[in-house]
């Protein structure tokens, strides 16, 4: 559905030095996948979206999106995807309806009432659908601009910062309806800051930083920096109990912390029943055992740590 | 064509909704139209003494009087065509707000973006962002000459000389030369809103149109031109290659990258 080839983006600058906001970008995202595409801020998150919507050329490699390719058929992949873009400006004089036949009309959309009316509904704007935009609070407006990229019925969706700005009560609305959407089987790309809800919403994650630094699912991303942990808390703790727990094949690290064992392992599901038997048998009183997961949020930081760490000249 | 349309529909729900354009709208037209009427009453009301100023005027000034004309008519005659240039302006000063503001103004209210996002192209946009800017100026234009002219017989204008306002040289600027020159005016407006980040400059630099039709109006009253048919058709010759011209450069000009991504 989304695929690029060594994708750079270099903007020239009259009076200062150049700047490359996306670098080599190979990335593919497949069909009805919901990608997450995570970086700081002027990460090039938002130059590589204008890219592939065919707002802006690549300085060099290529991109195909729904099969079109990024400055060859512009205008097919223009008609074919929908975007929200970070900050999604309305008509504000103009009624919410009015706002939303404007583009219908512009994506050449067959039944014009049929669709506004269907996403007015949908976004629970309809009750207010005569009311100029202007007067609509962010949530409602974040509602219309996800209402205007999904009138054309894309098969691609762009979504940069869905929730930014957004109360909580707006941000979940906006991601169930997300949800939503990824049932229908469409492809989302989504450039966020909200970890929790990449982590939530996306199959996929790609860590970005003028290049990309990482790409796996969430689950991959935690094991890769983390491995998997699994805490045994105890009644009390025995460090005599450590080492048969080390011998054990698949055994990463065993470590005491407080009345916990905390026990690095490669197979949590294999390992637990022999690291229980061995404790029992030790005479250990389990309270309760726990996988030990790291949030995205840590996973981001230290991936964007690491990478920046690398950057750093010697 | 649709897309078109699209534009045009949007621009005029959006600039309608703002009372400043429509009273721009109202307004000039009513002062162009009210202008001339007044000075032709109140030269009507002394013929005598017109016809005897007629003597001390140069020959040039009087170029486009005919045999048939009395001395005061000939004055008439001399007075009003002064205001065929500001019926000419009009379609330059009212359309230059809309325009200028057109791109520029999507891009500070960030709705610039979406649209570029749309399968609309560039030919549509400016065309429909051109004609939404142009086209109410040139029937409001149309609108007050012609209310103009059905003043005129109220006012006691001699037939004479209302031969003469719809005559040929008249009715090619109201008609033909005033929509030639909105058209370069709405491109240029167009031109200057989609290169500068603010829609205050864009106006400004706008603005600057009127100057080149403020020097033919001051060449006309200074006697260095006498806009009769000859000159017409020619400013309209040239109006043509200008337009031609200012859409290509437009078109070519208009560049959705650098609209979208160009630094203060």
């Amino acid at each position: 559905m989304i695929r690029t080839q060594a994708l750079t983006k270099i903007f020239t600058m009259k009076k200062a030095a150049d700047i490359t906001a996306v670098q080599d970008l190979t990335l593919s995202v497949a069909e009805g996948e919901v990608f997450g595409f995570l970086g700081p801020n002027g990460a090039g998150k938002t130059t590589t979206v204008r890219m592939l919507t065919s707002l802006i050329g690549p300085t060099s490699g290529s991109a195909w999106v729904n099969g079109y390719q990024v400055g060859v058929d512009d205008q097919e992949i223009r008609r074919s995807v929908g975007i929200l873009t970070e900050s999604p400006g309305m008509y504000e004089r103009l009624s919410a309806h009015k706002n939303l036949t404007i583009y219908a009309n512009l994506y050449d959309v067959e039944d014009v009432e049929g669709q506004v009316g269907k996403y007015l509904r949908i976004l629970g704007l309809w009750s207010r659908r005569d009311d100029p935009a202007g007067s609509f609070s962010k949530g409602m407006r974040q509602k219309l601009a996800i209402a205007r990229a999904l009138l054309h019925e894309p098969k691609i969706l762009f979504l940069d910062e869905p929730t930014s700005g957004l109360d909580p009560e707006a941000a979940r609305l906006v991601r169930s309806f997300i949800e939503e959407l990824r049932g229908q089987g469409r492809t989302i790309f989504i450039c966020t800051h909200n970890l929790n809800e990449a982590d939530r919403l996306c199959d996929r994650i790609g860590i970005f930083s003028s290049r990309l630094i990482e790409i796996d699912t969430p689950e991959n991303l935690r094991q890769k920096l983390y491995g998997r942990k699994v805490v045994f808390h105890l009644r009390h703790l025995d460090t005599d109990w450590l080492k048969p727990i080390q011998a054990l094949k698949g055994v990463i690290e065993v470590s005491p912390v407080e009345q916990k064992l905390v026990v690095s392992m490669d197979d949590p599901e294999q390992l637990n029943p022999q690291i229980i038997k061995l404790l029992v048998q030790a005479g250990a009183d389990i309270q309760f055992v726990g996988e030990l997961r790291h949030s995205l949020e840590d996973v981001y930081l230290q991936t964007i740590r690491e990478s920046d760490d690398k950057e750093v000249p010697a | 064509m649709k897309h078109i349309k699209t534009i045009i529909g949007k621009e005029w729900a959006e600039v309608f909704k703002n009372r400043m354009v429509l009273f721009t709208m109202i307004f000039i037209p009513l002062i162009f139209t009210a202008l001339p009427l007044v000075m032709l009453y109140f030269t009507g009301q002394g013929m005598d003494e017109m016809a005897a100023v007629t003597a001390d005027v140069p020959a040039e000034f009087l170029a486009v009087c005919t045999a048939e004309m009395s001395g005061g008519e000939c004055m008439q005659v001399f007075v009003v065509n002064q205001f065929l240039l500001m019926y000419m302006m009009m379609p330059v000063i009212i359309p230059v707000t809309i325009a200028s503001y057109s791109i520029v103004g999507e891009k500070a209210t960030h709705s610039l973006e979406p649209l570029l996002a749309t399968p609309i192209s560039t030919f549509e946009l400016l065309a429909g962002k051109s004609l939404a800017a142009a086209l109410p100026a040139i029937i409001v234009g149309w609108f007050s000459f012609g209310l103009f002219l059905l003043a005129l017989p109220l006012i006691n204008v001699s037939s004479i000389v209302i031969g003469y306002i719809a005559g040929p040289t008249w009715l090619l600027g109201i008609l033909v030369a005033g929509p030639l020159m909105a058209i370069a005016a709405v491109n240029f407006a167009i031109f200057v809103s989609s290169r500068v980040n603010d829609p205050r400059v864009a106006e400004q630099i706008s603005a600057l149109l009127i100057v080149p039709i403020l020097g033919l109006l001051f060449a006309q009253v200074a006697g260095l031109i006498v806009i009769d048919l000859l000159v017409m058709l020619s400013f309209i010759g040239g109006m043509v290659l200008v337009d031609i011209g200012m859409i290509y450069l437009g078109v070519s000009i208009f560049q959705r990258e650098k609209i979208l991504t160009r630094w203060k």
